[in-house]
């Protein structure tokens, strides 16, 4: 069973159809690219599936379950873990205690009023850390982390309630060429050991190669192209989108 | 160096904490109009906010018209004569299409062409039509002609035109693209951001290719034209 | 029938001075973001310049003259102001503008009790609008009559001002974009003085058109502050005809409230304030705001538990405390109990403020359900001071349930706003409610029991109930609940994808802030031996955000620290001159402009730096 489903998804602002009739579906330890130019709709698609905004049209299933009607709050309940473009992380506290906190919420916790937070799941937190490779860091402050680490630190509080689902939006922006890879290398790691189906979205291309096993294409909030990466990148449409369609405009040269 | 209209030497910029330009060193000479090329969040707009301080520069020095500005607020630059049209448009949907324009205004300049409302609407006639109506109720293309009218409003002598074809319909891009050539016949230097290579090639000279916020390649549009191989690393899907 | 009909026209008189002072409160905030406390403030100094330039200069230039000038004389000042104070801290978070502000507001007041003396002036009758006329058999003013016609004037021109001049579709286009405008060549420095300048120009001009109907008093400025807030904040926020509706909607409440239900006339437009802002947040014109701010800039420090070394520093303190009564007499002692009755006062806000990120403007309403539970469990109920105590806790909780169950669905400005309109009501009550609460004579008689009774006993009582709950407090800020409301705090958005409900969440931090206020409330009763609806006061409510700005949002509990030096320092102003507010508002204007993190925060700042630089020090 494909562990997320979108079925004819449509979202309309004010009279403009940001994203219309889009489908498709993610299977267990997959990783699955969404691309597209600035404003063809990734972020909107994004958003409905993991519950920020409700679909104008069309169906999203997670696990089998219909997500209609759910928050944010109760779609990560299922097993969904969200990593965001801008890191968002609690700058406040402590690495580890950032990974606590999504384990306390997770282990339904976070009413207890007179017991010591940083003393919960200390050990699991540890491990989760050592998963991204910053065992070391935990006692860091938020606010000092180098962006690539906070990336880290955002997959490892995604991870906290050992999800089935990972949606990324841009998982490597802002970070250098090389972490950018070693990012994307120990996301796809994590996925096919655990079994998690990961969608991402992202601008480099570098990236979509290298570690999307299928690539869905949107364009004006339509989908126009769907495949493995080199399928996609020979098609015609495709590459239209990106470099412009010159043929348009010859009878001005 | 002296005829250099704009030249931006190890800019380096950042968003909070994540770093987006490296090293960005670029010139525009007078009357030239140079293409700024690049996949979807290569930084292309980056390069244009950072160069207008509109984000915060870590380093680099950026010298417009002999003067560095690189520790300038934006407005001071903007009066210097630096134009710039965003992306995203930010049309002020409250205000009128004329409205919008009026809060373009400044005052000519010797080293520039001069625009009026007249003049404006000579090469985008659609606005004039529309001049009453609130920004918030005319089409993307209607827009897109007003956010650059707005900024030649200002008389600069260089203008930022950041993807000025994107979203829109065929018959508008070719609109614009015979607006642009009337700028560049008024003598106006052109720094344009651009994903579509065909609209590209139709208004620039020189072409920088930028990609993971560094300059990739720099030269003419036919050296451009001699590396596919460029074209296929940076550019193309 | 023409008794209501005159009683519809005063209204409509009183809705056009008070538009001219919210419209000038709203169009600052449109553009600046800046909520000016200070806007009352100016339109008492209107009243003021104008009495004093109708006095020496009304028998030359004319009485109409004298007032146009009063305005522009008001208008310079609020230039002065914004270019020496505003302008240093529009960066800063709103509400150290909003402190900056109410700290100017104390400093006008008494320097115009300084210039002008106590006693109120009765400013001259408007020359040609002496009389009256006679409308359906009734009396009225013509210069009501005058003040009617005025205010679809000036908003007249408030409208070609914005729609036909360039400097107003500059600021139009600046409070939509101001990056926008500024990469268009537009100075918004000068923008932001200029409109500043506009705003309090109609506040002064308000101010002075008032002299002819009542006189110039120093209860002017916190009357018509808290009025026009009401009124913008029922037009919505930036909206200049939304303010003239509102600001008729309210006088009219005002006129009629006192008719229909004089129980509860002043409850009436709060009530109303409150329903609007639930039913639609952003007021009856106003627009959705974009993305608020959260945090803007601000460098968040990393929260910790006390180590040993602080653990010790703490308990060191509350034992040097607690020996305080064998050194010092009974007045010095009354003195420390209420400086440690509002160390728990602000430690309850800052708890909320700070580690929920919840900017609450009438926090002084569950103090003072507490001051009332406990007090009228004494008195009418005949309990002891114990159960009384709990009594006040009890109300309090019961206050902050069903007031914070409104305000949490709300955020930023508008979250404060409804939490001043519900202080408000609760203060409303206490002075209407004559029967239960005494209305303006309070409830007196509120004496501790026997074995607290004596200065020192009810001053360690006060100690240990302080110390122990400004621990809990602590305690739970660093419980997993209090991780889920600063987690909120830092980043609501992750916070919700990790399934932290953020209404219910916050509403329980509400609660609990709430609650400990009331505790501090119950104490203050039996500390006075009564209870006045001064309890429940706004100012009480900003004292509360002072300390705890003072203290510095971004520490744990600084609030504590800052109530110790605020109220300390207060006590001994007021017992030292008559211008007490001159000198405090000073004082937080000096602050605010130099220690823009807090009092601790600063501290904290300065001890990360220098250890920092013994870590440098010691790398080779």
């Amino acid at each position: 069973m494909s562990i997320l489903v979108v079925e004819e998804l449509g979202k309309t602002y004010s009279g403009f159809q940001a994203v219309r009739n889009v489908s498709f579906a993610l299977e267990a330890g997959e990783m699955l690219a969404l691309i597209g130019p600035n404003g063809a709709g990734k972020s909107t698609c994004f958003n409905m599936i993991d519950g920020q905004l409700a679909p104008t049209t069309g169906r999203i299933a997670i696990f089998g379950k219909s997500t209609a009607g759910m928050t944010p709050g109760d779609i990560w309940r299922l097993g969904v873990g969200r990593t965001f473009q801008v890191a968002a992380t609690f700058a406040s506290m402590t690495v580890a205690e950032n990974v606590q906190m999504a384990l306390i919420s997770h282990h339904a916790a976070r009413w207890l009023t007179l017991r010591w937070a940083a003393r919960r799941h200390v050990a699991e937190a540890e491990h989760l850390l050592d998963l991204v490779g910053m065992a070391d860091q935990g006692q860091r402050s938020c606010g000092e982390l180098a962006y690539g680490d906070l990336k880290r630190l955002e997959l490892a509080i995604a991870l906290a309630n050992d999800p089935k689902l990972l949606l990324m939006d841009e998982p490597a922006a802002g970070m250098a060429p090389r972490e950018r890879h070693a990012v994307m290398d120990l996301t796809a790691r994590i996925a096919r050991q655990r079994g998690i189906g990961v969608l991402f979205t992202e601008h480099d291309m570098d990236v979509v190669f290298g570690h999307a096993d299928r690539v869905l294409v949107l364009n004006r909030g339509t989908l126009i192209a769907e495949g493995a990466p080199h399928a996609v990148r020979a098609n015609a449409e495709v590459q239209a989108v990106y470099l412009g369609a010159g043929s348009l405009y010859r009878t001005h040269t | 160096m002296s005829a250099a209209k704009l030249s931006v030497a190890e800019l380096r910029a950042a968003y909070g904490q994540a770093q987006v330009l490296f090293d960005v060193s670029l010139e525009i000479a007078a009357g030239e109009a140079v293409a700024l090329l690049g996949r979807n969040g290569a930084g292309k707009s980056t390069t244009f906010r950072a160069i207008l301080g509109l984000i915060a520069r870590r380093s680099g020095r950026i010298v417009f018209d002999g003067e560095d500005v690189s520790r300038l607020p934006a407005y001071e630059i903007a009066r210097r004569g630096l134009g710039y049209v965003p992306e995203d448009r930010r049309i002020f949907s409250d205000l009128t299409v004329e409205e919008n324009l009026q809060v373009g205004r400044q005052p000519p300049r010797s080293n520039a062409p001069t625009w009026t409302l007249e003049r404006l609407f000579a090469i985008f006639p659609n606005l004039r039509e529309l001049r009453g109506r609130a920004g918030a109720r005319i089409s993307g293309g209607e827009q897109q002609m007003l956010t650059i009218a707005r900024t030649l409003m200002g008389n600069p002598s260089l203008l930022l035109l950041d993807e000025p074809s994107e979203g829109l319909a065929p018959r508008i891009v070719e609109q614009m693209i015979e607006a642009i050539r009337e700028m560049k016949r008024e003598g106006l230097s052109l720094f344009v951001s651009e994903q579509n290579l065909a609209f590209a090639r139709l208004v620039a000279e020189r072409v920088y290719v930028i990609e993971k916020g560094k300059i990739r390649f720099a030269g003419t549009m036919s050296e451009f034209d001699a590396r596919p191989d460029v074209r296929d690393a940076y550019l193309a899907f | 029938m023409s008794f209501y009909f005159v009683q519809f026209v005063t209204g409509l008189a009183s809705a056009s001075s008070l538009f001219l002072v919210a419209s000038g409160l709203s169009i600052i905030f449109g553009v600046t973001r800046v909520v000016n406390f200070a806007h009352g403030a100016f339109y008492m100094l209107g009243a003021y310049i104008g009495y004093t330039l109708i006095d020496r200069l009304g028998a030359g230039v004319g009485f109409w003259p004298a007032i146009g000038l009063s305005a522009f004389a008001v208008a310079a000042i609020g230039t002065l102001i914004e270019m020496l104070l505003l302008r240093r801290i529009y960066d800063a978070p709103e509400l150290f503008q909003l402190l900056a502000t109410f700290a100017v507001a104390l400093v006008v007041e008494d320097l115009a009790l300084l210039i002008w003396g106590p006693s109120d002036l009765l400013g001259p009758r408007a020359p040609g609008f002496k009389g009256a006329i006679d409308l359906l058999g009734q009396p009225f003013p013509t210069y009501d009559l005058l003040l009617i016609a005025l205010a679809p004037l000036v908003l007249a021109l408030i409208w070609l001002i914005f729609r036909r001049t360039t400097w107003g579709v500059l600021v139009r286009a600046a409070t939509q974009d101001r990056e926008m405008v500024a990469a268009l060549g537009v100075n918004q420095k000068w923008l932001f003085t200029s409109v500043f300048a506009l705003g309090v120009f109609l506040a002064g001009l308000g101010g002075a058109l008032e002299l002819p109907r009542q006189a110039a008093n120093h209860t002017m400025d916190l009357q018509v502050i808290t009025e026009a807030l009401v009124v913008v904040v029922i037009g919505g926020l930036g909206s200049v005809p939304g303010t003239f509706l509102a600001a008729i909607i309210v006088s009219e409440l005002n006129a009629f409230g006192i008719l229909v239900f004089p129980k509860i006339s002043i409850v009436l437009v709060f009530l109303v304030m409150a329903i609007v802002l639930i039913v639609r947040p952003w007021g009856l014109l106003g627009r959705a705001e974009a993305a608020a701010r959260t945090a803007s800039g601000a460098i968040i420090s990393r929260w910790r538990p006390f180590g040993a070394p602080g653990r010790i520093a703490a308990a060191l303190a509350v034992a040097f405390a607690a020996l305080l009564p064998i050194a010092a007499g009974n007045y010095f002692v009354g003195v420390a109990t209420e400086v440690l009755i509002f160390m728990l006062y602000a430690a309850s806000l800052h708890f909320l403020l700070a580690g929920g990120g919840l900017a609450s403007f009438g926090h002084a309403a569950y103090f003072g359900l507490g001051s009332y539970g406990a007090a009228i469990a004494l008195k009418s109920f005949g309990l002891g001071m114990e159960t009384a105590i709990v009594a006040g806790i009890v109300l309090g909780l019961v206050g902050a349930l069903v007031f914070g169950w409104f305000c949490v669905r709300l955020s930023g400005v508008y979250f404060a706003m409804l939490t001043l309109a519900f202080a408000q009501i609760a203060w409303s009550i206490a002075y209407q409610w004559t029967d239960v609460t005494g209305g303006d004579n309070g409830i007196i008689g509120v004496w501790p029991s026997a074995w607290a009774a004596s200065p020192a006993r009810f001053y360690w009582l006060t100690l240990a109930l302080s110390a122990g709950s400004i621990a809990l407090l602590r305690a739970i800020t660093f419980s997993p609940f209090g991780y889920a409301l600063r987690a909120l705090r830092d980043s609501t958005l992750r916070a919700e994808t990790i399934g932290i409900e953020r209404r219910r969440v916050q509403w329980m931090g509400f609660v609990i802030a709430g609650g400990f206020a009331a505790l501090a409330g119950a104490l203050y009763a039996f500390l006075k031996g009564s209870v006045f609806p001064d309890n429940i006061s706004i100012s009480l409510s900003i004292d509360g955000l002072v300390m705890v700005l003072l203290g510095g949002v971004g520490t744990v509990s600084g609030g504590v620290v800052g109530a110790a030096i605020y109220r300390s320092l207060s006590i001994w102003v007021i017992s030292h001159t008559d211008y007490s507010r001159l000198v405090l508002g000073a004082l937080i204007i000096v602050l605010v402009v130099m220690f823009p993190k807090g009092l601790v925060g600063a501290f904290e700042a300065w001890r990360s730096a220098r250890t920092g630089a013994r870590l440098q020090g010691q790398s080779p």
